[in-house]
Formats: structure tokens, sequence, C-alpha cells
């Protein structure tokens, strides 16, 4: 299992954020991306997931036995927003979604009520998902990471708008993840409590992107 | 995929669902024409399919912007387009709910506005038929002016303009379908016939250009 | 002194769970008026002889008219509900007229359906816009809208104050409404279509009229009553569901 990144570069209008940026992420082994406020850092982890063009570069997902396919398939992705109704229960939310995604082969996800549980908030699945503090919601989001199998795992600002607590039951989540074999791509600013992870910092800013650049 | 066309459906029937308001847009336009044109029954009747036809069209576009916005605003489209399951089917489904929660309930309405129009009881069937038969052509094209709009903040508007354009031969032939099993010298097959194949056509075409908009239109 | 008193009684009634109890005492025995009388009006209905001019169909009537006077009467509840969210605060306020509208809505949907019913024999078409039948409807598309309102706003204290005041424009509008409808009737066609009610009614048509309409309105203020502590409760359900959302993190 190996997360490959060649040469990638990625613009917002007509700037380059980044450009050359390649890396390649085995089994157990994790990458946080730091850096200020629009250096990028969002900008790159859409690119890995498939969600935004590269300008230049690929990124594949390598497996044993298969030859290398498009590296979103393999990902979960937890962007700012939680991507779930309001007007749903919780358990028809992570069930949707469970039952949406599937399984990656390699794996499979825990249950809904599982999944609320690990996140600390088993008991209220029941619950229209509106009902919920921002904070429960973002943990409710990351429950949904649990419900079905995908090797890598791409964050974006997991743990904002979380307390101290919970943002440890992440890291606890994210841990037992790398534990298996899973791989993590997080953009953050604040620590994640994690160790032996690489640091990627992005300066933001590239020079000025296309045929019209200098 | 039986997931998505659940959990759209539900959506669909929940607080702030729009199902209800797209049948209350539709009575609602068709009981104002007579306001304009009057109270003459003879001439009600004549107009009356139009009348429905028009209305049922506007009514199903209303609602048709919201049908990626949503997903958009929360996030679920990112997670959408990531999945591998093709995404013309993602698509098709998604219109599929959306014809069943807010289009089905126009076709069902129907026969009662007809009654309002004076219409025969055979204008009346015809009218319910072609619109059974056309609304899903709408809702099919309508998905590509959603997909080109979705990123658009005030999208709605846009959306209207971009897809009635497009719907025009299906107005063409639901309404003189609907005619010609009134009035006796029209064959009623042939436009019927036509109308069926333009929603099968648009059935195949608004998903592939949705999803064709959708993936470009991420950002 | 007394006025206060008054007062006193007044804001005790807006506590819900107080009006809970009252009404769930008053309930059954309204009920039970209202099934009373429904026997008599229907029993009345059913004996009086037909009309000679319209045979059996002038029956429908004793339906008709109740519910086309409730419709209205129904309205005229809701704005007066109205005027308590706007004015008073009065959070029983709230519920009473968000419950009256799908009661006034399915008055409204009987008088239209009756019409429609009794206008095929006499008039030869199922709906004809007669100024007084296309008033109805308009009154009827009115509830539909608000009901719709409603059901699209999730804070329910906020949508009972933009709907309560859609309600004060809608009848401040009603009387508007009625004489335009009238207006554009008369100038496209003269009154020719009989009218329901003649100035001239039968003391034997009169008295089943004025029971059934009495067991219509009993009838209504029943189920307005019953709609008002469904919705109680679910408000309740819904601060319990919520509460239970807090609860949850406080534990872990």
């Amino acid at each position: 299992m190996r997360l490959t990144a060649e040469g990638l570069a990625a613009r917002r209008g007509e700037d380059l954020l980044f450009s050359d940026i390649s890396f390649d992420l085995g089994a157990g082994e994790g990458l946080i991306l730091t850096g200020r406020n629009g250096s990028g850092k969002s900008t790159l982890l859409r690119v890995i997931a498939g969600l935004l063009r590269a300008e230049r570069g690929a990124v594949t997902w390598h497996s044993s036995g298969d030859g290398p396919i498009r590296a979103g398939e393999a990902c979960h992705y937890l962007g700012h927003r939680n991507a779930m109704k309001a007007e749903l229960s919780v358990e028809e939310n992570l069930g949707f979604w469970k039952s949406f995604f599937g399984d990656f082969k390699g794996g499979t996800g825990i249950s809904a009520a599982e999944a609320a549980d690990r996140v600390g908030l088993g008991g209220i699945t029941h619950l229209p998902f509106g009902y919920l503090s921002a904070g429960q919601q973002r943990r409710m989001a990351f429950a949904k990471l649990l419900v079905s199998y995908r090797p890598v795992w791409i964050l974006d600002e997991p743990t904002a708008a979380l307390d101290a607590r919970a943002e440890a039951t992440f890291a606890d989540l994210i841990r037992e993840h790398l534990g298996r074999g899973g791989i993590l791509l997080a953009a953050t600013h604040q620590p994640l409590g994690l160790e032996g992870m690489r640091e990627l910092r992005m300066t933001g800013f590239a020079g000025v992107a296309g045929e019209f650049g200098a | 995929m039986m997931s998505l066309l659940l959990r759209d459906l539900k959506l669909s029937v929940r607080a702030g669902g729009g199902a209800l308001i797209g049948v209350l847009f539709f009575m609602t336009v068709v009981a104002v024409i007579p306001f304009g044109v009057g109270p003459d029954l003879n001439l009600l009747s004549r107009i009356g399919p139009a009348i429905v036809w028009i209305g049922a069209l506007l009514a199903a576009l209303l609602g048709l912007d919201r049908l990626f916005q949503t997903e958009r605003d929360d996030g679920s489209l990112d997670l959408i387009l990531m999945q591998e399951h093709p995404l013309v089917l993602t698509v098709l489904v998604k219109c599929v709910a959306h014809w069943v929660a807010n289009s089905l309930p126009l076709v069902v309405a129907s026969p009662l506005l007809g009654l309002f129009m004076n219409m025969s009881e055979v204008a009346i069937g015809a009218v319910a038929v072609t619109l059974l038969v056309g609304t899903p052509a709408l809702t099919f094209i309508g998905a590509v002016g959603a997909a080109v709009a979705v990123s658009l903040p005030r999208g709605g508007l846009l959306v209207s303009i971009l897809v009635l354009p497009l719907a025009i031969p299906v107005l063409i032939f639901g309404v003189s379908a609907s005619y010609a099993a009134v009035e006796d010298p029209a064959p009623f097959m042939p436009p019927f016939l036509i109308l069926l194949a333009i929603t099968m056509f648009f059935a195949v075409l608004g998903p592939l250009g949705a999803a064709l908009a959708l993936r470009n239109a991420s950002d | 002194m007394t006025q206060s008193l008054a007062i006193t009684k007044f804001s005790d009634l807006a506590n819900p769970t107080y009006f809970l109890n009252l009404s769930g005492r008053i309930l059954p025995w309204l009920g039970c008026l209202t099934a009373v009388l429904f026997a008599a009006g229907l029993y009345l209905s059913f004996t009086t002889e037909g009309d000679y001019q319209q045979g059996e169909t002038v029956r429908i009537m004793y339906v008709h008219v109740p519910a086309a006077w409730l419709s209205m009467m129904c309205y005229s509840v809701m704005a007066l509900s109205a005027i308590g969210t706007l004015v008073w605060r009065h959070p029983l306020a709230d519920v009473s007229h968000k419950a009256a509208a799908p009661l006034g809505a399915a008055f409204t949907l009987i008088a239209l359906a009756t019409g429609s019913l009794w206008g095929k024999p006499m008039w030869g078409t199922w709906w004809v816009w007669d100024a007084r039948l296309t008033s109805v409807f308009v009154l009827f598309l009115m509830y539909l809208g608000l009901i719709a309102l409603n059901r699209a706003m999730d804070d329910p204290s906020k949508a009972a104050r933009v709907s309560a005041v859609l309600i004060l424009v809608g009848f401040v509008n009603i009387p508007i409404i009625k004489f335009s409808v009238e207006w554009w009737n008369t100038l496209h066609q003269p009154a020719s279509v009989v009218r329901l009610d003649g100035p001239t009614i039968d003391p034997e048509f009169l008295i089943p009229l004025l029971v059934m309409a009495f067991a219509f309105t009993f009838l209504f203020f029943t189920l307005h009553l019953m709609a008002m502590r469904n919705e109680i409760w679910r408000r309740r359900v819904t601060a319990q569901r919520r509460m239970a959302a807090r609860m949850a993190s406080r534990e872990n």
C-alpha cells in the first residue's frame, strides 16, 4: 500500500499556490501539513482527494497486486463542512454514508451506533443531526470515517471548534488507524499530539501560473 | 444507490422539503390564469391543456436548483464525487428521486386543475399521461442546468433561464399530444411517441452532461 | 382588582401545563356535545323533504354551508391568534394559529368539494368561476401557503411570528380579494349563476342548517384544542431531544 504524489502543482485563480510537491507514504505513515492561512494546505488536500485538478503532476494509489489507481477512491475526506444532513437523524446520516461508501478492499467499517460510541457520543444517534451542537456535529462527521473502511484519511482542520477532550479522542482514533496500517494526511493549526509524523511546511504562492505568467 | 434514493426521498418529505411547495406553486399558477383571461368556460377548456402544461413546466423547474446545491452547501457533494460509483449513475438516481418527490405530485394534481379548467375527461387523462411521460425529461434537462449553476450563490433564476429554452421541445410535444387526444383529425400517437423518445434521450444525455459539469465545477 | 384577577387568569392560561390540564378536562365534554349535535343535525338533514327544484342534492347544503362558514371563522381565529403572537408574545397564540391552519384548509376543502359536487348537477360542470367559489378557492390557497411556510421553518417561534404577519396581511386583504373577484366576475359574465342561499330560505331547511352549523363549529373547537395539545407536546418532545443532545456531551 503506497500513496504517491509526484511533482504536484495547483493554482487558485491565476496564482500558483505550490509547485513540485512530491511525497511517498507507506502503511502507517502520516503527513502533517502546516503553514499559515492561504498557503494552500486545503488545496493540496483537495488535489490529493481528486476534487481539484492538479496543474501538473499526479497522485496515485498502489496496492499489492493491482496496478495504480486514482487515489481518491482509497481516501476518506473530512473537509471543513460535515457532509451531514441536519434533517436526518445521526443514524440515518451515518447509515447512508456507510452503504454509499461501501468498504475499500482490505478492511470493514463498524456500525453507525458503534462509530458514534467511538467518538464519545453513543446513545444519541436517534436524534436529528441538526439538534447537535457544533462540536458534537464535528465528532459525528468524524464517526463517518469509521463506518466504512478507507486506507487513507485526509483531514482538513479536523479539530477546529473542538475542546481538548475531543481532540484527544480524535488523536486516539488516528493513532489506531495508523497502527492498523492506515495512512494519514492532515492539515492543522494545532498540533494533534501525534508522534512520528512527517511534516510538510507550506509557504504558499509559488509564482504566477499559466500561459500568461512571466 | 438504493440508499441514496431513499435518503433523497426522506429529505424531500422532512421539514423544509420542497415537495409540497412545488404542487402549491403549480396550483397557484394555473389558478390565476382565469383571473387574467376571464371565467369563460369555453375559452378555459380550449386553452386548459396548454395552461396546465406550462404550469407544470414552471413548477418542475422551481425546485431544480436545489438538486445539487444542498449537497454542495454541506460538503456532501465532495464525498459523492470521490466515490468509484459512476457519477452518471449517481446523478441519474438523484434525478429519479427528485422526479418522484417533486414532479410526480404535479402529475397527480393535474386532473384536479383540469377540472378547474373545465376540460373534458379525455383531455384531463391525456394531460396527465403526457405529463407523466414528459416531466422526467424536464428533470433530466434541469439536472444539467443545476449542475452548471451549482457553485453560483444565486443560481435559482439562472437555472430556469438556462433550462427553459432546452425544455421547449418537451412542451411542444406534450401540449400537441394533449390536444391531439381531444381534437379529432390529429392522431395522438405520433407526438406522444416523440415525447417518449425525448424523455429517453434526455435520460441518457442529462445525467452525462450533469456529471461532466459537476466534475468541472468542483472547487 | 377584578381586572388584575382577569389578567392573572389570562396569564395562567399562557402556561402550557395549565392549558393542557384545562383542555384535557374540557375536551371530553366538547367531544360529546359535538357528537350529539352531529347526530341531531344529520338526523334532521335526512328527514327533511328535498327541495322540489333541486331534489335530494339540496342536502349537500347542510355540509357545504357550515364548512364554508367555518373556513372563514377559522381564518378569523387565526387572525386573533396572530395578534396575540405579535402584540402579547403569547406562546399559546403561536400554537393556536399554527394548529388552526390545517383545520382551516380541511374545512375549505370540504366546502370546495361539496360545492363542486352540488354544482355538477346544477351547472353541468364540476367547477365554475363563480365569485363566491373563487374567493373560497383563493382562501384555500392562502391556507396552503401558510402551512407550507410553517413547515419550511425550523425555529417554531420565528415561524410563528413570520406567519402571524402573513395572516394579518391576508386578513386585511380578504375584503379586497372578495371585492375584486366579484368585480372580475361581473365584468365577464352577467350574474346568472344560481346562488345556493336565496334571500328566502324555508324554515324547514333553516333548522337543520343551524344545527349543523353549530355542530361544525363545536367540531372545529374540539379539533383545534386537540391540535393545540398535539403541537405543545410536539414542542416538548423537541425540547427534550435537544436536551438529550446536550446531556450526552456532559456525561462523557
